[in-house]
């Protein structure tokens, strides 16, 4: 199925969960209320036009300072501007991450029978940073939410043992949030610095 | 600290006191811990055995956790490819190309053919040496150090090649957003060629010595099996999903690059079990070297002068001594020789191996020095602040690694380096299967099984 | 050194010395990247075995020196300062690779920036992973201070890297007005 046909079945099946859409560089990608995911999963799973048997990825972006990054210029204090490049222009370009919300978690799936691709976007607040989990679907969500929730702090229900992965359990915080310095160092042993 | 993680995998590891058979037996849990002797890397394994049976497994990863995500957000687009070089470490070729071909869909430049036959000649080259290192450790770690050394020998000759091409071995940071850093050298045809034979020599010798050996095949058949279901629905692609019996390889069915050019087949077992896994690398290692052989013949021609009868050949290093005291007549309709090192590029390679796009690529080293629009060119693109500006929006392209599928997510905010990037790990998904994998196996299996599991932490924890 | 020390004893260093630099086994504390050289390093086509340290010993108890080979996390540490107090003296330690000597360019919340600051650190090699020359190269300096070692083990053990800067000396770093 192509990414349009693809829209359109998850649009028909869920008008309500669907909140937009879109098919940037031809990845078809539907973003969906957070209270529709799991029924969203199932069917992708099972219909038969669809067969969406492999979880891919699931990951998440933390979208708290898009577009508002200084520029990194080596002299920007010394008042020298820096104009980089024009942007490249775009003719379809894309929509922007889902307003109003923090983080969105991003689910990738693909059918080997049909040899399509779908992307999932579950945009998330930052006040109730919480999901579904898909681990009864698909056994491989299991350490992918354990991860996010290492990385991002974004909790799954019904996970069956959500604890840090990649990180130690005496580190604070979560990584890779915008809001975390990239050198803020916690040693369990050893200087900080 | 030890005591704190000894006794939160206690929690689900407990032992139990087992009274059947009148003897009064009890769980013994193992803890195969971070610093271990396979040459896999670094993981703990917690396992809970009955004698030498395996009841319960735990795994706990992220010992090698170097932040990888998090640094490409703070470098530009072509600052992130070292980083990408030690992810799959023994395979760097391929992490670079995923990425390069992960930027350049969302700029939706397409290189120039013969730049896209060179990265797939070198990703299977690449590909072939992480499976020789893959089957070389997992057969060590058996007992047969011969094959190790041998299989290592051969890798050998695919890392001098490698280093004809990039100038370094291991980590090599080739791929460029919109090319590759520079061209084939003009003999690398011939030595590609010794180097397969010396490698089929080698692989030869190593399937007479462990394809029908007993003790090899005692302990690889029919350990570490799993079924095909419980392989797609753990996520688990490449090698080790085609030996359970689902055929999906990224090259075949999602084709990108030159792939579905070039002829070449995708070997699958049936068992699931570490012995169809080795015959599977094995086999792949032979069809890479087939696809770089037919990639060879096909490729389309190499560095051409633009103008051969003015083309005075000039030594790079020699043309930025006489542009930098402003002697630019001297060096006017020269033609730049470089070197596979930092030198970049001349005329004459440049429209085979860059994209044609003056916001992407570096300017041919004639024009940085003899011109001042190259000039320019090269200063938007090198300095702090500048470098390659990609608009907003959200990609994932997948591309197969010597593990499965090696997906690259980005998110760009239109700033000067990628927002967030996610690379999807392949043995992330096999590792999380190894619970499943190791029980109701024994103790000794469980080296094969992980020996086979070609976990790379570089690529698992990232 | 060798205060008041007669003829015998001089050639008894040396002689010990001899013997334990001929006679490395190594523990190599594989992690990343450096692992591959290190393996290419120990195999046929570098061959360290004709230094006589061909032989790794992956227990503590049996090793004299440690080869921290890759990157170490925070993660890690705790691990590597107890296999590295597990091992008996005289004992050595190489910092293998850029992530091991300062942490490479992994500066983030996760990566010891050295291992020296949390162990005495004998021979640095760097390099990204460094080519297995390198590591010979390494391994004979290694070699050389092994056998300037007295009889009875004790040396100037490296200090590990001071961790505040500029407080002991006096010196003031200057600060960039905005």
């Amino acid at each position: 199925m192509n990414p349009s046909s693809l829209i359109e079945s998850v649009k028909d099946h869920f008008p309500e969960g669907v909140l937009a859409f879109h098919a940037y560089r031809g990845d078809a990608t539907v973003v969906l209320r957070r209270s529709a995911l799991l029924e969203v999963a199932r069917f992708l799973k099972q219909d038969p036009a669809l067969q969406m048997n492999f979880l891919m990825d699931l990951t998440a972006v933390d979208y708290s300072t898009f577009g508002k990054r200084p520029a990194r210029a080596f002299f920007s204090s010394s008042g020298v501007a820096v104009r980089p490049f024009a942007q490249i222009p775009d003719e379809a370009p894309w929509p922007g991450p889902p307003p109003g919300s923090r983080f969105a978690v991003v689910y990738h799936f693909f059918s080997t029978a049909h040899k399509h691709r779908l992307r999932l976007v579950v945009p998330v607040e930052e006040a109730h940073a919480e999901v579904d989990s898909l681990t009864d679907l698909w056994l491989g969500a299991n350490w992918l939410e354990r991860e996010v929730w290492d990385m991002f702090g974004i909790s799954f229900k019904g996970h069956p043992d959500l604890k840090r992965i990649l990180m130690y359990e005496e580190f604070e915080g979560h990584p890779l949030r915008k809001d975390y310095p990239v050198d803020k160092r916690q040693p369990l042993i050893g200087p900080v610095n | 600290m030890e005591q704190t993680e000894t006794t939160s995998t206690l929690e689900t590891i407990t032992s139990s006191v087992d009274d059947s058979a009148g003897g009064e037996t009890r769980d013994m849990i193992l803890n195969i811990g971070p610093a271990h002797p396979a040459m896999h890397g670094i993981v703990r394994i917690v396992v809970r055995l009955d004698g030498e049976q395996v009841e319960e497994v735990e795994t706990e990863i992220g010992y090698l956790h170097r932040g990888f995500e998090k640094m490409a957000e703070t470098v530009d687009y072509n600052g992130v490819i070292p980083y990408t070089d030690r992810l799959n470490y023994v395979s760097p070729l391929i992490n670079n190309m995923g990425y390069c071909m992960t930027v350049e869909k969302l700029l939706e430049l397409s290189v120039p053919e013969r730049c896209h036959y060179i990265r797939v000649i070198l990703s299977e080259i690449s590909r072939i040496s992480d499976h020789l290192t893959c089957v070389g450790a997992t057969a060590m770690e058996l007992g047969a150090f011969t094959v190790f050394l041998y299989m290592i020998k051969a890798r050998e000759y695919l890392w001098d090649l490698v280093e004809k091409v990039t100038g370094a071995r291991l980590t090599v940071t080739y791929c460029r957003v919109g090319g590759v850093k520079a061209d084939l050298p003009e003999d690398f045809a011939e030595a590609c060629h010794k180097a397969f034979e010396e490698t089929r020599t080698v692989l030869s010798e190593s399937d007479k010595l462990l394809t029908r050996n007993r003790i090899f095949v005692d302990r690889m058949a029919g350990t570490g099996v799993i079924s095909s279901d419980d392989a797609v629905a753990y996520g688990i692609t490449g090698p080790f999903l085609r030996a359970t019996g689902a055929e999906y390889d990224v090259r075949k069915d999602c084709p990108y690059s030159v792939y579905d050019r070039l002829p070449f087949d995708v070997p699958v077992g049936s068992r699931g079990d570490n012995m169809d896994r080795y015959l599977v690398r094995m086999e792949e290692m032979e069809q890479s070297m087939r696809i770089v052989e037919a990639a060879l013949r096909d490729m389309p021609r190499g560095p051409v002068l633009v103008d051969p009868g003015s083309g005075r050949p000039i030594p790079a290093a020699q043309m930025v001594d006489l542009a930098k005291v402003g002697n630019i007549g001297a060096i006017a309709g020269g033609s730049a020789v470089v070197g596979p090192t930092l030198e970049g590029s001349g005329h004459a390679e440049h429209p085979s191996i860059a994209v044609d796009d003056k916001r992407v690529f570096l300017p041919p080293k004639e024009d940085t020095y003899g011109n001042i629009e190259g000039l320019m060119q090269q200063f938007k693109l090198v300095m702090f602040g500048h470098g390659v500006r990609v608009p907003q929006g959200e990609v994932y392209f997948p591309v197969e690694g010597a593990n499965g599928e090696l997906g690259f997510y980005l998110v760009s905010d239109g700033g000067g380096g990628p927002y967030r990037l996610r690379v999807r790990p392949p043995c992330f998904a096999i590792m999380s299967a190894l619970s499943q994998l190791l029980t109701g196996d024994m103790v000794a299996d469980i080296v094969p099984t992980f020996g086979s599991v070609n976990m790379i932490g570089g690529e698992l924890d990232r | 050194m060798t205060s008041g020390a007669s003829f015998l004893t001089s050639r008894l260093d040396a002689a010990l010395g001899w013997a334990r630099k001929y006679s490395i086994f190594q523990y190599p504390f594989v992690t990343a990247c450096c692992g591959m050289e290190y393996m290419a390093t120990a195999c046929s086509h570098y061959d360290v075995d004709r230094f006589g340290a061909g032989f790794p010993r992956f227990s503590p108890r049996q090793a004299d020196v440690l080869f921290v080979v890759g990157t170490i996390s925070h993660k890690m540490a705790p691990i590597l300062t107890r296999i590295h107090e597990q091992m008996a003296e005289p004992k050595w330690v190489v910092s293998f690779g850029v992530c091991t000597s300062t942490g490479g360019f992994y500066n983030n919340y996760a990566t010891v920036m050295g291992i020296d600051t949390i162990m005495p650190v004998d021979v640095y090699i760097p390099g990204c992973p460094p080519r297995p020359e390198m590591v010979l190269d390494g391994l004979m300096k290694l070699q050389d201070k092994i056998q300037a070692q007295h009889t009875t083990g004790l040396r100037a053990t490296p200090e590990p890297r001071p961790t505040s800067v500029g407080r002991e000396t006096g010196l003031v770093q200057l600060e960039l007005k905005a």
